[in-house]
C-alpha cells in the first residue's frame, strides 16, 4: 500500500500542471486534482497493476470531460471558466496565444496534445489513458496541431516564413 | 542501405518532434525535411508550440503542492461520504453501470429510512417547484427568521447553505410534515429558473454516505449526519445534482457543532 500512496504522491505535481494546462484557471484545476485524489485514494481495491500515474490521468481526464459536459448543458448555473482564460495568461503576447489557442481546441485534442508535449506520456500510454485505439491518439494530435498552427499563424501572419 | 528519400509517414513526422525515432528512420526523416519545405515549416511549428505549452505551463510542477492536495488531508476527507461516493463513481467508470454505482454506496442505513425520507422530498419537490406565486412560505429575504423558525420547530439549529457561488439564490423555505415529525424545506433557483430543494428531517439513523435516486423528470442524493436527514432534490441530472449536494453537504458541514 505504501509504494502506491508514494506513486500517487509523487504525481500530484504533474497532475496539478496538466489540470492547470487543461482548464487554464488554478482554482477549477485544483479542484480537478482534489476530486481525481479523493477518487482514486477511495479506489485503492480497484487499483491492481500497472502504472499509478497513467491511472491518476485516465481519473482526471474523464472528470473533465464530465465537468465540461455539465457545464454544456447548464451554461447559466456556473460561470464558464473559458471566459477567463485569456486574462489568466503570463505577460508575454505569446503566452496569452498559446493559452487562447488551446482554449479554442476540442476537448480531446487538447488533453491529447497537452499529455504528448506537457506530461510526456507515450503514444501508447494515452490511448489506455482515453479508451481509444493509438491511430485515433494520432489523428487527434495531428488535428491539435494542425489547429493550433492555424489559429497562431492568422494572428501573426507577418511572420509567417517558409525555409 | 537505406534510401534516403523514401517516403516519410504523417506519424513519423509527428515522432520526429516527440519521441525517438528509430535509428533507420531519422535520416530518412531528416532528408525529406531538408527537401520538403512546407513539412518543415509545419515540424517547426509543431515544436514551436511544444516549446511554448512547455514555457507557460511547466513552472506549476515546480509550485509547492497547496494544503487540500496534500494526500494526508485526502485521507481524512476519505472518511467522509465525499471518498465512498467517489470511489462508488471510479466503480461505476470501471465497471459500468449504474448497479454497480448504487450497490457500492457502503450505506448502513436502514432501507426504510433512505426511502421514506427520498419520497417525501421528491414529493415535496413535485408539488412545489411548478409553484410560481407560491413555492414558499417565507423568502428568502426573511433568512434568518426563516433558520430560526425552522430551527424551532425541528429542536436542531439549522442552517441554509450558501448556494450563491454556483450560482443559486434561496427562493425561501416552509415547513412540512416529515417521517419522523417536523421537516424544514428550502428552495433554490439558478437564473434560468432551475430549481433545488433541500429537505431535512431528524432521523435516528446513523451517518451515512449519499444515496442517489433518480426518477425521470426528478432526481435526489441523500445523506444522514449528525441525527438529521437531508434530501437534496432537482432535475434528473445526476453530475449536475451530485455538486449542489456537495456544496450543501460542504457548507453544512463547516457550521460550529453543537449549534
Amino acid at each position: 500500500m505504501s509504494s502506491f500512496r508514494q506513486g500517487i504522491e509523487a504525481a500530484i505535481p504533474a497532475l496539478r500542471r496538466y489540470a492547470r494546462a487543461l482548464t487554464r484557471d488554478v482554482e477549477t484545476a485544483d479542484d480537478l486534482v482534489q476530486d481525481t485524489l479523493v477518487r482514486a485514494w477511495g479506489s485503492q481495491h480497484l487499483f491492481h497493476e500497472g502504472n499509478v500515474r497513467s491511472w491518476l490521468y485516465t481519473i482526471l481526464t474523464n472528470l473533465n470531460r464530465n465537468r465540461l459536459r455539465s457545464l454544456a448543458r447548464r451554461p447559466t448555473l456556473i460561470p464558464f471558466e473559458d471566459d477567463d482564460a485569456p486574462y489568466t495568461a503570463g505577460s508575454e503576447a505569446g503566452g496569452r496565444d498559446i493559452e487562447r489557442a488551446l482554449a479554442l481546441l476540442v476537448e480531446e485534442q487538447r488533453s491529447t496534445l497537452l499529455l504528448v508535449v506537457l506530461e510526456g506520456l507515450s503514444y501508447r500510454e494515452i490511448a489506455e489513458v482515453q479508451g481509444v485505439p493509438i491511430g485515433t491518439v494520432m489523428s487527434r494530435l495531428a488535428r491539435a496541431r494542425a489547429q493550433i498552427k492555424n489559429y497562431l499563424d492568422g494572428e501573426r501572419p507577418a511572420l509567417r516564413r517558409v525555409k | 542501405m537505406i534510401e534516403r528519400n523514401s517516403p516519410v509517414t504523417e506519424d513519423e513526422l509527428h515522432v520526429h518532434v516527440d519521441g525517438e525515432l528509430p535509428a533507420d528512420r531519422r535520416e530518412s526523416v531528416e532528408a525529406w525535411l531538408a527537401t520538403h519545405p512546407e513539412d518543415a515549416a509545419r515540424v517547426a511549428a509543431w515544436r514551436a508550440q511544444a516549446d511554448a505549452i512547455r514555457a507557460r505551463y511547466d513552472d506549476v510542477a515546480k509550485e509547492p503542492v497547496p494544503a487540500r492536495l496534500k494526500l494526508d488531508h485526502i485521507m481524512r476527507r476519505g472518511r467522509s461520504w465525499t471518498a465512498i461516493a467517489a470511489a462508488a463513481t471510479v466503480a461505476a467508470f470501471m465497471v459500468g453501470g449504474i448497479a454497480g454505482w448504487m450497490a457500492r454506496g457502503a450505506s448502513t442505513v436502514a432501507p426504510s429510512a433512505f426511502e421514506t425520507f427520498t419520497a417525501e422530498a421528491l414529493e415535496a419537490y413535485k408539488l412545489y417547484v411548478v409553484e410560481v406565486r407560491h413555492p414558499v412560505e417565507v423568502p428568502g429575504a426573511e433568512q434568518a427568521h426563516l433558520v430560526q423558525w425552522l430551527s424551532k420547530r425541528l429542536n436542531y439549529q439549522l442552517r441554509a447553505p450558501d448556494l450563491d457561488p454556483i450560482g443559486l439564490k434561496l427562493v425561501g423555505g416552509r415547513l412540512l410534515p416529515g417521517p419522523t415529525g417536523p421537516a424544514a424545506f428550502f428552495m433554490y433557483e439558478g437564473p434560468s429558473g432551475e430549481r433545488f430543494t433541500l429537505y431535512c428531517g431528524a432521523t435516528s439513523a446513523p451517518q451515512t454516505a449519499m444515496r442517489y435516486h433518480g426518477e425521470k423528470q426528478a432526481a435526489a442524493f441523500y445523506w444522514v449526519d449528525r441525527e438529521l436527514a437531508y434530501v437534496m432534490s432537482g432535475p434528473a441530472d445526476r453530475e449536475q445534482l451530485l455538486t449542489v449536494a456537495q456544496r450543501t453537504y460542504d457548507q453544512i458541514e463547516t457550521r460550529a457543532p453543537g449549534g
